[in-house]
């Protein structure tokens, strides 16, 4: 016998070995970096066989490459999902999974508490690619279930909102998905595999932004999309993933590929015709990042933790929006999804709107004000006149943010030195408000 | 997160790999000539794996290149795996054959559950897999599952 098939190892074993062997050819123990377009055929059967879906192939990188299958293998394993299929950036990974299953004039219901960039990618789908979209409180399980229509093909939220900190219940909103013959699909950027699985609690589809935490260290921009393998694509709503499919001699993906019928159509369709691949030195960092996910996640939100209850003491912050805190109105769903911990990006409030965040920001010496999350730097950034500059008034008040909205994501820095860096900033803003009263 | 009526030991992944790596011989009843089908994905891809194929279908003389029997009785040879791809209902009848052909194992694809047919191939001897595909657990084993994204499940530091 070759070798031992799997039992079930821990989380933080598969971080650091799911997806690689050791390379057969050459023994190295990192995973290679197969920086190649394209790979040579064995004989013309194998090629033949290769197009035809026949047999596990690599044809050409923008399809496969066995760097980013490492990757993706990995991530699917962490997230307990059937597979995975690596994007140049999240926003890609999420654009073709929904390019995957829906046609023109399928409905959507959607969180209203997304990260700016997916309200954006989701209008524009709206209006070019004819789809119905329905945004909505994610906190309220009757709105989602009253937002059905016989068209809704596709429930969509986060684990953890984007920048309110809603925490999604993933579980209610399944079932009420599949009661209805639609899929779940959750961006759980925010959360890593590490801190939630939401394939345990019911969800069909988890898209990530690699580039954050998954990556963790603020060096490439990536996405993965990975599926359950569960979901029955062929009850007749989803023509687009059960039917024959043109491009390859009328081959019917879900019936004959089962369990796999949706990831096959998401890599050899989506990918192939989308052409938003990952690239394999960008993988190969993203696995570095993965092999330290439980240490660094853990210290996350330690620090995460330890700043919002600060935070929430001092004087001139209002509304810290940290699922993790016992005043959070998401205490008890934080509790059950993120058990390990809430994040380590959130939001607060400073009274005096937009010159108020303005003169936080500038005073800031340590946080680096940046549009990005989920680095080991600790990040800082003003929505409103930034990653939410595109949504209206009313729009940032449904995405539950105001205009004087703080975000922070908060990285492995010493805490002492991150506290005393927002109190500097406090002061500061305090300052100005004296000022302009005198 | 087996179906109801499986039991673990039918879903083994022991039991499966001892199965791929000792079988020569596979007759694969309910094999379609359909390129498209299931099945054919699952036959072709078995023989380029090196394994001998075996049709079992009384619509076809050959599939795949091999010669195609009416049933599993008719076959003159010794085979190691019975592969179904057919009804659960058909399954117990099958398995009573594949007792009768003196088959070491029979192996029933994703949703070809039958608690009854699992039974009688046990009780006569045979190792039992159930709502597994040959091909994925190959692929997963022993293949290249692993270069497009799918997780195997598979950890090992070994080269």
């Amino acid at each position: 016998m070759r070798e031992r098939p799997a039992k079930d190892f821990g989380f933080d074993t598969r971080a650091i070995h799911a997806g690689q062997r050791p390379d057969p050819y050459t023994g190295a123990r990192a995973v290679p970096i197969f920086q190649t377009t394209s790979y040579v055929f064995e004989d013309p059967d194998s090629a033949a066989a290769y197009f035809n879906l026949q047999e596990y192939g690599n044809t050409y990188s923008r399809i496969m490459n066995p760097t980013v299958a490492v990757f993706e293998e990995r991530v699917a394993n962490l997230e307990r999902a059937a597979g995975g299929v690596a994007f140049a950036s999240g926003l890609a990974a999420q654009a073709a999974a929904l390019f995957t299953m829906l046609v023109p004039g399928d409905h959507i219901v959607s969180s209203a508490a997304l990260y700016g960039g997916s309200i954006t990618q989701l209008k524009h789908l709206q209006r070019k690619l004819g789809l119905e979209i329905t945004f909505i409180d994610p906190d309220d399980l009757d709105l989602w279930r009253a937002s059905l229509r016989p068209n809704t093909k596709l429930l969509y939220g986060e684990t953890i909102g984007n920048p309110g900190g809603n925490v999604l219940d993933i579980a209610g909103v399944a079932a009420i998905a599949h009661e209805h013959g639609a899929a779940l699909m959750i961006d759980s950027t925010f959360a890593t595999p590490y801190l939630c699985r939401p394939i345990e609690w019911g969800a069909d589809i988890v898209t990530h932004s690699a580039t954050k935490f998954i990556g963790g260290h603020g060096t490439s921009i990536g996405g993965v999309a990975v599926e359950a393998g569960t979901f029955n694509w062929s009850n007749g709503r989803f023509p687009v993933v059960a039917d024959p499919s043109p491009a390859y001699h009328g081959l019917a993906f879900h019936e004959t590929f089962g369990v796999y019928g949706y990831l096959m159509k998401l890599r050899a369709e989506s990918l192939r015709d989308l052409g938003a691949a990952m690239s394999p030195f960008n993988a190969f960092l993203f696995l570095l990042g993965l092999e330290t996910l439980p240490l660094r996640m853990a210290r996350h939100v330690e620090n995460a933790s330890e700043i919002a209850t600060w935070l929430e003491r001092q004087d001139g912050v209002t509304n810290v929006r940290y699922p993790g805190l016992a005043s959070s109105r998401y205490r008890a769903l934080a509790s059950k999804y993120l058990p390990l911990g809430a994040g380590s990006i959130f939001s607060f409030d400073l009274p005096g709107g937009r010159a108020a965040g303005r003169r936080f920001i500038e005073s800031l010496d340590l946080w680096s004000h940046l549009a990005n999350v989920g680095d080991a730097k600790s990040l800082v950034i003003h929505p409103a006149s930034t990653t939410h500059r595109q949504l209206s008034d009313e729009e940032l008040t449904a995405a539950g943010i105001s205009a004087g909205t703080i975000r922070l994501s908060v990285g492995l820095e010493s805490a002492s030195d991150l506290t005393q860096d927002l109190e500097t900033g406090l002061r500061s803003v305090a300052q100005m408000r004296a000022e302009v009263t005198a | 997160m087996s179906e109801p009526g499986v039991p673990e030991r039918w879903q083994d992944p022991f039991a499966i790999l001892g199965i791929l790596t000792s079988a020569k011989t596979i007759a694969i009843v309910g094999l379609s000539p359909n390129e498209l089908r299931a099945s054919h994905f699952v036959g072709f891809y078995l023989r380029r794996h090196g394994y001998r194929i075996v049709p079992v279908n009384p619509r076809e003389k050959t599939i795949l290149g091999e010669t195609s029997y009416a049933s599993l009785s008719e076959i003159p040879f010794p085979i190691d795996v019975v592969d179904v791809f057919r009804a659960p209902d058909a399954v117990p009848e099958i398995a009573r054959e594949a007792v009768r052909a003196g088959a070491k194992a029979l192996w029933c694809q994703y949703n070809v559950i039958s608690p009854e047919g699992g039974a009688i191939a046990e009780q006569g001897g045979l190792r039992v897999v159930m709502d597994r595909c040959m091909k994925v657990e190959h692929a997963r084993h022993l293949g290249r599952m692993h270069w497009l994204g799918f997780n195997t499940g598979r950890i090992s530091a070994r080269r």
